[in-house]
């Protein structure tokens, strides 16, 4: 049984920052020259004064941002993370990061779901950048649900944010009852023989492959961690001490974002093994969703493989010791 | 000692000092004047106590500055967060020790606070930084990056309707050489952003540049002209002035108030360094320690003698 497909988190953008546009007139959008893929156009078409064509013309737009923060609106940056986030990376740095503005840095196409674009428009160490600049909130939502929670919050919430949204529709992990609480990760399946902990819309494909592993015998414990900065750290250490052995997945890097976060974590709080599933410091390709996830080990089947083979060998090393 | 009197500013109804009036009088000017000649002398005073800091660029911008603070914009030293002010972002951020003896003078902060510039705690850092000394609207210090901040402010002063609002951006001449800057050219003539107003402190000289046949071995970082043609294909209104002029000065920058419906540009003829003879146009005091002595030669040239405790004769 695999989760059910849920809405492109873009749709929900669109819709969502235009919903809380309606109520609060210090919303404004920012694009550059992308609002037809990322859904921003949504809100042109609902608030065009309010919409801010930038032109391909990223670090000024988020410059702008910056300025726009000051005079009391609360901006929305939409492009492709990779032209959110390395691109105009000095201009956060400089003039959002460092003056704690009130920007909310909402790309879309974020991880390997960007429609068949290769290496460019890929990017993979967003979270590790992000989450490393002091003062920047970093969340990755799970599916369509969580994304329109964490809009609404962070849209409440004073200071710099970076929300990852992914273009593409994934499967719905959350119903519609779920409550985003900002810095809280979420056990989303009890376990006690193996510790997985994810983030973004990885999480749905690791319940799925916690599902799996159910079937072989294995009962996996899932966390899933949408606030990467500030981290959950009690509920990182309190998953990890359920079964003494965790495995990160993330539709990322597997160097400084959620595992570099989490081995952090536990190596201060609870020395733990931590094994790192995620992109093996390599840029990504052109091929379609489903041929990435294989590719990288980042579908159901082959995050339960994967686990499955690291507990054979944790097993043996534990025999070996005895 | 200094004199921590901010000295007394004519302050019209709506906070500016003397807006909207008619040609600076014969008086009027002479005050910007020595506004600006007390601007320099606290610039050498505070990177003289620093040991570090800027010299060739603030030194450029201080009759601009003095212009600004003290005749064009619209501001409340005691109110520096007032919704209604003009804006002035320092783009080129490493000449913020001028702004700050601007500040200083204007009343915003003690100008004794000026001698902690650069050092621990201190509110004056190296580069602006708006979370530390009120009255700065951008941290900046990373260059090309202030004009698209200053886009930002005049589209949302627009947007909250605070129409009244104009926003003020010096670059630098080399910092022009920043794509940024050019993205940023790009984008407010579509919105016919014309409360908005970049200043070029066109003092012919960056930090270190290219070699060639130029003061000291080194080329300006644009040829003759080539600014005001950048500007002006971009849609830009284009003035020209020359930047230690002050009656140029002041009569430029309160033309370029009035709005054409494009986002105006003052390219501020300037020599780097002005005002202290051997620092004048030459590229390495863009940032250099002085000794005492040319501590104390670069005071009196200002028309300051050094008192003793500041290392010159009794
Ligand atoms: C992005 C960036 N690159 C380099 C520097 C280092 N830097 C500081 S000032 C300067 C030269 C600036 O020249 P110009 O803009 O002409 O300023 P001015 O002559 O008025 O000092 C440089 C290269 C910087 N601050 N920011
Ligand atoms: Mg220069």
């Amino acid at each position: 049984m695999t989760l059910p497909m849920g809405r492109a988190m873009r749709e929900v953008f669109g819709e969502t920052v235009s919903d809380l546009a309606a109520n609060d007139p210090r919303i404004v959008m920012l694009d550059a020259d992308v609002g037809s893929s990322t859904k921003a156009d949504t809100f042109e078409h609902r608030h065009p004064e309010r919409y801010l064509q930038m032109g391909i013309a990223e670090q000024n737009m988020l410059g702008v941002a910056a300025g726009l923060a000051t005079t009391g609106l609360i901006p929305f940056v939409s492009t492709f993370v990779a032209f959110a986030v390395v691109r105009p990376l000095d201009q956060i740095r400089v003039l959002i990061a460092q003056p704690g503005l009130n920007v909310k840095i909402t790309p879309g196409y974020a991880g390997l779901f960007t429609g068949v674009t290769g290496k460019t428009h890929l990017i993979v160490d967003d979270v590790s950048i992000m989450r490393a600049m002091p003062g920047m909130v970093t969340v990755c939502p799970a599916d369509d649900v969580e994304a329109d929670r964490v809009l609404r919050w962070c849209a409440a919430y004073q200071g710099p944010v970076y929300v990852r949204l992914v273009r593409d529709a994934t499967q719905r992990l959350f119903d519609d009852a779920y409550r985003f609480e900002f810095g809280k990760a979420v056990v989303v399946r009890e376990g006690r023989d193996v510790t997985l902990i994810s983030t973004g819309t990885q999480t749905p494909r690791v319940v799925d492959a916690a599902e799996l592993l159910a079937a072989q015998g294995i009962e996996a414990h899932v966390l899933h961690v949408p606030t990467i900065k500030p981290l959950d750290v009690p509920a990182i250490v309190a998953a990890a001490a359920r079964t003494g052995y965790v495995v990160t997945v993330e539709e990322h890097t597997v160097i400084g974002g959620l595992g570099g976060a989490v081995a952090e974590a536990l190596s201060e709080h609870r020395p733990t093994t931590v094994k790192r599933l995620g992109m093996q410091d390599v840029f990504g390709e052109s091929a379609s969703n489903a041929a990435l996830l294989e590719l990288y080990g980042l579908s159901a089947a082959r995050v339960a493989d994967q686990v499955r083979s690291l507990l054979g060998s944790r097993s043996k090393e534990a025999q070996a010791q005895i | 000692m200094i004199k921590s009197s901010a000295g007394s500013v004519a302050v019209g109804a709506d906070g500016s000092p003397k807006a909207g009036q008619m040609a600076a009088t014969a008086a009027e000017i002479r005050e910007l004047e020595e506004r600006a000649r007390r601007i320099r002398v606290e610039i050498i005073r505070a990177v003289n106590e620093a040991k570090a800091g800027h010299l060739g660029g603030p030194l450029s911008a201080a009759d601009v500055l003095a212009a600004l603070y003290f005749r064009v914009m619209r501001v409340r030293p005691d109110e520096p967060l007032w919704p209604d002010r003009d804006r002035f972002i320092l783009s080129k951020g490493h000449s913020s020790v001028g702004l700050y003896a601007a500040l200083a003078l204007r009343g915003y902060f003690p100008v004794e606070e000026m001698l902690t510039f650069d050092s621990l705690g201190s509110r004056l850092q190296g580069h602006p930084d708006m979370t530390k000394l009120p009255g700065l609207d951008m941290s900046t210090g990373s260059l090309g990056m202030g004009i698209s901040a200053g886009i930002g402010i005049a589209l949302g002063a627009r947007l909250t309707g605070r129409t009244g609002v104009r926003t003020f951006v010096m670059l630098g001449d080399g910092e022009c050489q920043e794509g940024e800057v050019w993205e940023a050219a790009m984008v407010a003539p579509r919105y016919k952003l014309d409360t908005l107003i970049a200043i070029v402190d066109h003092n012919k000289l960056q930090q270190y540049g290219w070699s060639g046949e130029g003061p000291d071995g080194r080329l300006p970082p644009e040829v003759p002209g080539e600014l005001v043609a950048k500007w002006t294909a971009f849609g830009w209104r284009v003035f020209e002035v020359d930047g230690h002029s002050m009656p140029a000065v002041v009569d430029v920058l309160e033309r370029a108030c009035v709005g054409d419906g494009r986002p105006t540009v003052v390219i501020s003829n300037t020599v780097k360094g002005k005002g202290v003879s051997f620092m004048e146009g030459h590229y390495y005091w863009h940032t250099k320690p002085m000794t005492p002595d040319e501590f104390a030669r670069a005071m009196a040239d200002l028309g300051e003698p050094a008192p003793a405790s500041e290392g010159g004769a009794r």
